[in-house]
């Protein structure tokens, strides 16, 4: 199973699922936060909305097109005070 | 380092859904070096969207072996388009870095996107598109015990709800805002087609419920129910996700990056799938929705035409006629309520990139006002989501697109300089 370096933390997922899924898996229900400071999460699956982009090995990339790759550091902004858990 | 990754060819397809893939195999015994991108991890499309777990249907898994035993086609998953370069070139990113991609033809299969219009409470997490939750299940997303609603319009809506039934999910209600008389009408004509009559069988719920929408999205930093409201009730469901479209519109992005022509929102095509400008055709759902059935035929015939074979690309034009007057009679079918109009409350979000409430559109003539005041589609995803909505909420055209088409990375738009036709720009300097 590839493990991935989501906000310093390796966690194991299941190989070939997209980002998005390992997310939501992993327990972060919310993936950005909004210019308005509100969680956002995926919300088109296919690469429209962006609502997804998370910073993956350092670049702005969309969670839903992109397949989890054994070594991955994701990082996720944070609403103050729930520690990406959101 | 990265002139590598560019490439020549004969004909460039951009979409490798059944469009793409039908386009690919009809050129591909005229010995053209073709190349298909997608900015998916896989060819399918949405349609035959492939994932972990994913079991796809066998003319889906037919097509794509076929297509891969073709030495002469060439596949690139997640690659973007970002730009055009005349003459014919593309400007491509992929994980791997930028590239230039020319070619001497061109089809555009773009596909469609979710119409997705805005309710209060539809940017809580939780809240998808219909085609959005069944691609992100395909995924790998589990839903396994969930409670899910469905609404918003179209067949998507039952094919959405089937796929999230099969994963596990609990689907307590389709809430679909046509009316129960349109159904009826179109549902009498299905005979027709009988392959999607047996389809609609098949996916039909005993939850489905006409003349129906979904008015509220409620949670405080997640989805925990939503208000559906139908001719005789208001309902308030709890539940884990919403999965709401309302139809599908086409991505007629790079075609009018392109400068082709744009009719009645679709790219525009001639009898031989050909747009208005030269060496590019057009298939699929990106001229107009139609289904699976419809992008194939198309295909094959922008594929035929394409690869110089005009006289079989004409032969399949009764083909395409069947499948466009099923196309028609689901767009009588799912019309939308003028009513999905007063859904957003002043303070809704209608541009999420941006944050743009209603109460600060409600006031402006046109997109350029709208644009000038609030910002409304200037964000990460252009107005992709947004254009559609306020064109459906304000009856605006939906902003021009505008290199680059996405979010891009510096190191990609420095492939422009990699243009043969280009006089030899400044060298390049040592050490970048």
């Amino acid at each position: 199973m590839p493990e991935l370096i989501v906000n310093d933390r390796p966690q194991q997922v299941a190989a070939g699922i997209s980002v998005a899924a390992a997310l939501a898996r992993l327990g972060h229900g919310t993936v950005r936060i909004s210019v308005g400071g509100a969680p956002r999460a995926p919300l088109c699956g296919m690469g429209v909305c962006q609502e997804c982009r998370v910073r993956i090995d350092g670049r702005l990339q969309l969670a839903c097109q992109t397949v989890v790759r054994d070594g991955m550091r994701i990082s996720l902004e944070t609403l103050l005070g729930q520690g990406g858990q959101g | 380092m990265s002139v590598a990754l560019n490439r020549e060819c004969d004909l460039l397809i951009v979409g490798a859904g059944p469009a793409g893939l039908a386009a690919a195999l009809e050129a591909a015994p005229s010995g053209a070096r073709i190349v298909i991108l997608d900015d998916n991890p896989r060819p399918g499309g949405q349609i035959w969207r492939d994932g972990p777990g994913v079991r796809l249907p066998r003319a889906a898994r037919r097509l794509r072996s076929r297509v891969a035993a073709a030495a002469n086609i060439e596949i690139l998953c997640g690659a973007r388009v970002v730009a055009a370069c005349p003459p014919k070139a593309l400007l491509i990113e992929m994980p791997e870095g930028g590239a230039l991609v020319s070619c001497t033809k061109l089809i555009l299969c773009t596909g469609a996107r979710e119409r997705l219009l805005p309710f209060p409470g539809w940017t809580l997490p939780g809240v998808t598109g219909a085609g959005g939750l069944q691609a992100l299940i395909k995924g790998g997303l589990d839903v396994a015990g969930e409670r899910v609603v469905v609404a918003g319009s179209g067949p998507l809506l039952l094919a959405g709800a089937a796929t999230a039934r099969t994963a596990g999910a609990k689907v307590l209600q389709i809430a679909e805002q046509a009316g129960r008389e349109a159904l009826v009408r179109f549902g009498r004509g299905l005979w027709r087609w009988p392959g999607k009559a047996l389809q609609a069988l098949r996916l039909w719920s005993p939850v489905y419920r006409a003349g129906s929408h979904v008015f509220e999205a409620l949670g405080d930093q997640r989805l925990e129910a939503v208000r559906i409201r139908s001719a005789d009730a208001v309902l308030e469901i709890a539940c884990d996700r919403l999965a709401c479209g309302f139809g599908l519109i086409p991505n007629t992005q790079l075609g009018e990056l392109l400068g082709c022509a744009i009719v009645n929102g679709a790219i525009a095509v001639d009898a031989l799938q050909a747009t208005s400008i030269a060496d590019c055709y057009a298939a699929g759902e990106c001229t107009g929705f139609g289904g699976s059935e419809l992008a194939l035929v198309e295909g094959r015939i922008a594929g035929l035409a394409a690869s110089g074979q005009p006289a079989r690309a004409a032969g399949l034009a009764p083909q395409r006629e069947r499948w466009r007057r099923f196309a028609a009679a689901l767009e009588r079918a799912f019309v939308l309520d003028p009513v999905l109009r007063t859904l957003p409350t002043p303070d809704t979000l209608v541009c999420r990139c941006e944050d743009v409430p209603y109460a600060a559109l409600a006031g402006c003539r046109d997109w350029v006002e709208a644009k000038l005041a609030s910002r409304c589609g200037m964000g990460a995803c252009q107005g992709r989501t947004c254009g559609a909505a306020v064109e459906f909420l304000f009856g605006w055209s939906p902003p021009a697109p505008r290199p680059p088409l996405f979010p891009v990375r510096t190191e990609t738009l420095l492939r422009l300089a990699d243009r043969r036709h280009s006089p030899p720009a400044r060298p390049a300097e040592p050490g970048r």
